[in-house]
């Protein structure tokens, strides 16, 4: 019994994980799109590619900080939670 | 003049040494204490000792340790570049100590404004310790900006400027703007205060984790490939994994030099944005000079 409540404690925490990185679809996309338009802009004026690249970067800097907030729950459930909740389970047994 | 140039030659010997002993020193370190391990190794920051502390033991970590070691880097960078300053005939490494400076000058004065001139030197010191920290994990050494602690401390620090700089106009004013446009909207505008400094943390160290966890997990996969397709070569040539050569060197440009001079610079970016966008400029001045109109009254 105890077997199963530990494997079903760590297939959630993994299926919580990839579950959780579904959110890097919309860092994707918006950089995508932000990278498209600064192409865009260069083309029509390539004087200002310095400043378009940096503003380009900065941006997309911004955009992924979602992405990461996945990560970062991502990586708290596969490396730190399974220790944490199997420690609560086995005190709960006693 | 001969004992003098010898003497400079020594103290120039001194700075280079103090460049170069701690990362010597830190990669002896971490090669005495590596864990023997098989296959994935996903870790945090390892913890070197302990010191008992009254309230709780203070664990001195891989992180800080490694922290340490840019910290004195860059003091022996900084020390030798600025040694033997001269106003003429002046010699590269002044050319490039002041190149640094004019960039670094440059870049507040365009994104903060001529008020924050005095900034340039707290922002070159995070440029250079983030970028330098970042940099370490060339030489295979756990880069501090990875962990969550080191990271966290610097966008505290950031916090705390960016309060006092909305404070400049007196703590009315400043609780005053947060029911700015309407005060129905405080308890939001205490929650985006709040989330500056975590997503500051959350982004430098989330983009350096990810990339050493991303260069783990294809190095991990590379060796078990080589070891199924060249496992039929006799003797010792079967173990070695002969796919691993290339393809992480290539990743590693993007995740650690890249990703990582990136970030330092968005780290600095942000600093700068976050702290001279939140100073009231035009209220403050107003009352400057209302204040100097006051006393010249008296």
């Amino acid at each position: 019994m105890l077997e199963l409540a530990i494997g079903i404690i760590l297939g959630g925490c993994a299926l919580g994980a990839g579950c959780a990185m579904i959110a890097g679809i919309g860092p994707g996309i918006g950089e995508g799109n932000a990278v498209a338009k600064a192409c865009e802009a260069i083309g029509r004026q390539p004087e200002c590619k310095g400043s378009v690249t940096s503003t380009m970067l900065m941006g997309c800097a911004i955009a992924e900080t979602t992405g990461l907030y996945a990560l970062v729950i991502a990586i708290l459930l596969l490396f730190v939670a399974p220790n944490i909740l199997v420690k609560i389970l086995l005190k709960a047994i006693g | 003049m001969n004992t003098k140039s010898r003497l400079f030659k020594a103290v120039d010997v001194l700075y280079i040494c103090m460049m170069v002993v701690p990362l010597i020193c830190g990669i002896v370190l971490k090669v005495l204490t590596k864990p023997q391990t098989e296959g994935i190794s996903i870790t945090g920051a390892q913890i070197y000792f302990t010191i008992p502390m009254p309230i709780q033991d203070l664990p001195v970590t891989e992180s800080q340790v490694n922290s340490l070691i840019v910290m004195i880097m860059l003091l022996g960078l900084c020390l030798f570049l600025t040694h033997g300053l001269k106003t003429r005939n002046i010699s590269v490494r002044q050319h490039l100590a002041e190149w640094i400076v004019e960039k670094v000058d440059g870049l507040i004065k365009d994104s903060m404004g001529e008020y924050f001139m005095s900034f340039s030197a707290f922002i070159a010191a995070v440029l250079a310790l983030s970028g330098f920290s970042s940099l370490l994990s060339l030489f295979g050494l756990y880069p501090p900006t990875s962990d969550i602690n080191i990271v966290g401390g610097w966008a505290i620090l950031v916090f705390v400027l960016i309060t006092y700089y909305k404070m400049k106009c007196g703590p009315l004013q400043y609780v005053k703007s947060f029911g700015d446009p309407v005060p129905l909207l405080a308890p939001l505008n205490i929650i985006s205060e709040v989330a500056t400094p975590l997503s500051m943390a959350f982004r430098h160290y989330g983009n350096v984790l990810s990339g050493s966890v991303i260069s783990v997990l294809i190095g991990t996969a590379l060796q078990g490939l080589s070891r199924t397709v060249l496992g039929w070569l006799p003797g010792f040539l079967g173990d070695i994994p002969l796919l691993q050569l290339g393809l992480p060197a290539i990743l590693s440009v993007y995740f650690d030099v890249f990703s990582g001079l990136l970030q330092a610079y968005i780290f600095a970016m942000l600093t700068m944005m976050y702290v001279s966008g939140g100073f009231p400029m035009e209220l403050y001045f107003e009352r400057k000079a209302k204040k100097a109109a006051m006393t010249a009254k008296n």
